[in-house]
């Protein structure tokens, strides 16, 4: 994006009103002409698959507080009103329960493509560093509105995570009063969650929007790495390419969304939370919803308090370090055969620790957590930085317009000549 | 093709549509049908729901009234008035002259049976509860801006415009009745 907009609107009345806020301007440069890599894959859908689910967890979410009540009396019995007297409360309800479990799929997905082909690397870092932030307030809002239902796995989860903060010395304790607003996990606890899980939602489209705005300044990253040299050769328009291709992606996204709603919707939950909060009785198992599980075995692993809260809270800080901690200058993993073995290796890490977060802290399970949390740390700490350094990486492209006509031969060739003629209808 | 204001009016070459023409259009109105299907619960879940409609209707039991007295009770979120009208009570509104009513209606019309009242207790001019065996009419009272309702339930003096509403209601038996 260089320059001010080149929209001059049809109308006299668009006219006056552009010259005065130009907001159709900036919508048709960001997301009408905006030059966009013509080589990238379906894993750069997810920025558009993020953006569609944070609208449908703020509007599900605002119909459900219609028919909440946070108060620790009323609060479960408020959600079952929700799910069998409301007009498709049931509908409101999984949607947005299991949309947060959808917005969490997509966003990993987005972050491991974003790991892979080097998308941190310069210019991007503030990208990238903006993109770590969103996490952060995405997971303190699941967090919190986890706990409103208030059933058993809300409170004790609530009650774990919040006695965390104990753990940090000498302030600990009036830190955890503090959160409380008492001495436990009780109404006070329950009321300011409910206002700040509706607050910060708004954080977050409001660090998306500084998100997209980076992302423009640089422009997207692609598949093979290399920048755009050539913007007629290798950049096709936003629109319509990207704009059909992110309504396709969100479309299938859609129909997984609602397997889950309309078939399994309980599936990714937790049966205890369908049992009223009990301060008197633990549950056996307490687990978090399985998009923390990797950070809760983290935080098991280690087997002092304050240092499994610093390796849990470290493990999501080094990620915003990413960009100095990998040497290599070659962004894509596609041209990166070592790196992208571990890579691979870190995915199925992640994987594996989610898996050992639902189990209990004994045994077996305790050493497999500490050798995937070694391997968590070692892949950002000392593999990231040594590859660059002593890899071979693979020859790049020359540019993007020649990774594409490279795949294809002469039927790209034609194809790329017929590409640009919807605009000449 | 003919130009004006910009348009384009007329074309004088006729063009078959495309398969892209029959995509779009067709694209476009199972969006708009996917649209309505999102958009209707949203918009459906602020109508009343299961719980609030299970209160629409309330069942009295008229057995404990004596005659000459008024009960109060909570019908949709308002006050209902049941009074058991005495004998002298039924003859003062039946006999009213419609001329002296700000609003005209038969006592006949608003009562099923002559000595069961069944109104609601809000006043028609601001909203207020009137106060029972009180007023120049044997009725109520509003204290608010000084209605004076009949045995009636009628207004006869004061700014209010309508006469006490009269609810939908029915005689489940002879000392039970449904209002709603």
């Amino acid at each position: 994006m260089s320059g001010p907009s080149t929209y001059v609107p049809k109308s006299a009345i668009g006219r006056w009103f552009e010259s005065r806020l130009p907001i159709m301007g900036l919508v048709h440069s960001s997301f009408v002409v905006f030059p966009t890599p013509k080589n990238l894959n379906y894993f750069w859908t997810f920025g558009g698959i993020l953006s569609l689910m944070l609208a449908v967890q703020i509007i599900t979410g605002i119909v459900l507080v219609m028919h909440y009540t946070p108060h620790v009396d009323y609060a479960f019995q408020s959600v079952e009103h929700i799910m069998r007297d409301v007009n498709w409360g049931w509908l409101m309800r999984y949607t947005h329960a299991n949309g947060a479990s959808m917005f969490f799929i997509a966003v990993y997905i987005h972050m491991l493509r974003g790991l892979y082909y080097g998308s941190y690397k310069a210019p991007r870092e503030v990208l990238w560093i903006l993109g770590v932030v969103i996490f952060l307030l995405m997971m303190a809002t699941a967090f919190m509105g986890y706990v409103l239902p208030w059933g058993q796995m809300s409170f004790w989860g609530a009650t774990v995570i919040t006695n965390l903060f104990s753990a940090i010395p000498l302030v600990g304790e009036s830190i955890t009063t503090w959160l409380w607003g008492g001495y436990s996990v009780d109404n006070p606890t329950l009321n300011r969650f409910f206002s700040l899980h509706y607050l910060l939602p708004f954080m977050i489209a409001a660090v998306v929007a500084l998100h997209v705005w980076a992302l423009h300044v640089a422009g997207q990253n692609n598949p093979t790495g290399v920048e755009v040299k050539d913007v007629k050769r290798d950049t096709v328009p936003f629109t319509p390419y990207a704009t059909i291709k992110d309504g396709f992606a969100m479309v299938v996204f859609l129909a997984f969304f609602s397997w889950f709603i309309f078939y399994v919707p309980n599936y990714l939950g937790h049966p205890d939370n369908y049992i009223d909060a009990n301060p008197m009785v633990t549950p056996a198992h307490i687990v978090p919803e399985w998009y923390f599980l990797p950070f809760y075995a983290i935080l098991r692993a280690i087997p002092d308090k304050l240092g499994g809260v610093i390796a849990m809270f470290g493990s999501i800080a080094v990620l915003a370090f990413l960009p100095w901690l990998d040497t290599s200058r070659v962004k894509s993993a596609s041209f990166r055969p070592v790196y992208r073995v571990f890579f691979w290796v870190f995915v199925i890490c992640g994987i594996g620790l989610g898996y050992l977060g639902a189990m209990p802290a004994e045994g077996g399970y305790v050493i497999a957590s500490r050798i995937l949390t070694f391997y968590y740390f070692a892949f950002f700490l000392i593999i990231m930085p040594l590859l660059g350094l002593f890899e071979t990486p693979k020859p790049l492209p020359a540019s993007i317009a020649d990774s594409v006509l490279a795949r294809g031969g002469s039927a790209s060739a034609a194809a790329a000549g017929a590409a640009h003629a919807p605009e000449n209808k | 093709m003919t130009w004006i204001w910009g348009l384009i009016v007329a074309e004088s070459t006729t063009v078959e549509p495309t398969r892209r023409d029959f995509l779009y259009i067709t694209t476009a109105a199972v969006g708009a049908v996917g649209a309505g299907s999102v958009a209707w619960p949203l918009i459906s879940q602020m109508n009343p729901d299961a719980s609030t409609l299970a209160l629409a209707s309330t069942e009295v039991d008229l057995a404990a009234l004596p005659e000459g007295g008024i009960m109060t009770v909570k019908w949709r979120g308002k006050p209902v008035f049941v009074r058991h009208r005495s004998k002298k009570e039924i003859d003062e509104a039946q006999a009213t002259p419609l001329a002296q009513l700000p609003d005209p209606q038969k006592d006949a019309d608003r009562v099923k049976k002559p000595e069961w009242l069944v109104v609601i207790g809000v006043c028609t001019h601001l909203g207020c509860v009137p106060l029972g065996h009180s007023g120049d009419y044997d009725g109520w009272f509003c204290p608010c801006h000084g209605s004076h309702y009949d045995t009636s339930g009628r207004i006869r003096k004061g700014p209010a415009p309508r006469n006490l509403e009269v609810p939908v209601y029915s005689f489940l038996t002879d000392t039970k009745v449904r209002i709603g």
